[in-house]
């Protein structure tokens, strides 16, 4: 064995792996959330519509998302492999058990698990359908001068081989474009109340998840001291088990409640 | 005080166990848990019944043998003290307290609530030896030690290996254990020459021995009779994964 399979299977090695692409996952939450506010722009979906096609066509974006499933199925199966590997080590349990830490830091793998759900549910909801289905077309006319923008829903059957057809109208200073209506698809699912329930609640799931994962990381990565760590704490539960979470769950409650 | 027990019989390793129920009657509060035992052993043997086998050595809190699961937290409800040091002034008269042995596939039930710690050994004799010179002692001034550091080491090395860390894992973890002895040496300059070898031979003892990871849950340090930091664990990590890196083995 190579010294690098033994460290990375090793106890200490299985838990930096999920350290690392746990990390790994926390920035993607970050990004996705800032490129998801643009759901909350109230102009016809012209942002968000426009941003979805970049992030799927721009390469170093689609490489990088790839990766990130990947890891994502990585973290999943890896995490639930370690648990499973954790349980053989006590094969008789206590009939008393007192807890003296976190319920969620017991529980990272039934949290996992319900993201795992989500993100299937998440999945072909939205990804799935985007890149398989025949979604609604919509244009947008854009008065360059003013900045105006004008929505057009294209008529159903519509349908280009391109994601995002362009054209410009020199004499009415005027640029066009069609492209998919993402936005449309959003704010149609979450006029259900199932799914933005389920989604509201997988947001708790990924609140407890982050509230023990992010500084467990940084343990895992032996970043502790007196000095900074105060400092990941604050940022785990502040940041990554409130903002984000509370940032996420408000998209489909303002579809549900105001669209 | 009137004491309610169950407690974990288990003929041997081979057999499998159950709680078997006990009453002990004139329990005075300022008994340890231990001395409690003792009287209802010697009444058991009295009335020709097999006495409970426990294990205990100094009845000082310092020598990690006593090792009781008691209503769920190892060394029962008192922080930053062993079994040995609790007393039943902790309990109330008439309370039916639940005591099993420590859980893990690592420490296999020897008898009741005695379970095989020598895999703690193994983990210990894996670090090796700590290079000293022989011949007279070297001034103490010889070796320059900052004050911060040797309290961190001596904390450290505070532990007495009595496991209550691998009980209270929900994993059945070492990794406090193994941190503390690490970091005692890692800390110190006379840990230096062997640091290496000594982070990775006994992070591989204690996976053979059949330890979980580490979940960063914190219940070993909360149920430490010697009160051992987490920072502990994070050193440990630091020194594998730094060793794992940097020693010369391809």
């Amino acid at each position: 064995m190579s010294w690098l399979t033994k460290t990375l299977t090793s106890s200490i090695g299985k838990k930096l792996l999920m350290a690392l692409t746990g990390l790994f996952l926390c920035t993607f939450l970050v990004v996705h959330l800032i490129g998801n506010l643009q759901l909350f722009k109230n102009d016809g979906g012209y942002a968000f519509n426009n941003y979805a096609v970049f992030m799927t066509t721009f390469p170093v974006i689609k490489i990088v998302s790839y990766v990130n499933y990947a890891l994502i199925l990585f973290h999943a199966f890896w995490g639930l492999y370690i648990t499973y590997k954790n349980r053989q080590a006590r094969p008789i349990g206590y009939a008393v058990v007192k807890n003296s830490s976190s319920v969620f830091s017991r529980n990272m793998a039934i949290l996992g698990t319900i993201l795992l759900v989500y993100l299937v549910v998440h999945m072909s909801d939205f990804w799935y359908r985007y890149h398989n289905e025949a979604l609604p077309y919509v244009q947008y006319t854009e008065q360059i001068s003013t900045g105006n923008v004008e929505t057009t829903l294209m008529e159903t059957g519509y349908t280009q081989e391109a994601k995002k057809v362009e054209s410009f109208n020199e004499e009415a200073g005027t640029k066009t474009i069609i492209v998919k209506d993402l936005y449309s698809v959003v704010s149609f699912s979450f006029q259900n109340i199932l799914l933005v329930l389920f989604y509201v609640l997988s947001m708790f799931a990924v609140a407890f998840h982050l509230f023990h994962g992010f500084q467990s990381a940084f343990q895992t990565l032996g970043w502790s001291h007196p000095k900074y760590t105060p400092l990941i704490k604050g940022i785990g539960i502040w940041i990554f088990a409130v903002l984000i979470p509370v940032g996420y769950a408000a998209m489909p409650l303002y579809f549900y409640f105001l669209k | 005080m009137t004491i309610n027990l169950k407690v974990w019989k288990q003929k041997n390793a081979k057999t499998s166990g159950n709680l078997e129920t006990y009453k002990v009657d004139h329990v005075s509060p300022d008994m340890s848990f231990l001395e409690m035992f003792d009287v209802l052993n010697e009444k058991l043997v009295q009335d020709n019944k097999e006495p409970i086998a426990f294990d205990h050595d100094c009845r000082e809190g310092i020598c990690g043998m006593c090792s009781m699961y008691i209503n769920g937290q190892p060394h029962g409800p008192l922080e930053g003290v062993t079994t040995c040091q609790l007393h039943m002034r902790s309990f109330s008269d008439g309370d039916t307290i639940v005591v099993e042995p420590w859980r893990s596939a690592a420490f296999p039930v020897i008898k009741d609530l005695v379970v095989d710690r020598t895999a703690f050994d193994r983990i210990i004799a894996s670090g090796g030896f700590v290079s000293v010179n022989t011949g007279n002692a070297q001034d103490a001034n010889n070796l320059p030690i900052g004050k911060d550091k040797a309290d961190m080491a001596f904390a450290a090395a505070a532990c007495i290996g009595c496991g209550a860390c691998v009980a209270a894992c929900k994993n059945a973890s070492a990794m406090l254990f193994v941190s503390a002895k690490v970091s005692q040496l890692a800390l110190l300059p006379q840990g230096q020459p062997e640091r290496e070898s000594r982070a990775l031979n006994m992070v591989a003892q204690m996976d053979a021995e059949g330890f979980g990871a580490c979940t960063n849950t914190g219940a070993c340090a909360a149920e430490c009779p010697k009160e051992i930091s987490l920072d502990n664990i994070a050193r440990l990590n630091r020194e594998f994964l730094g060793a794992s890196i940097s020693n010369q083995e391809v």
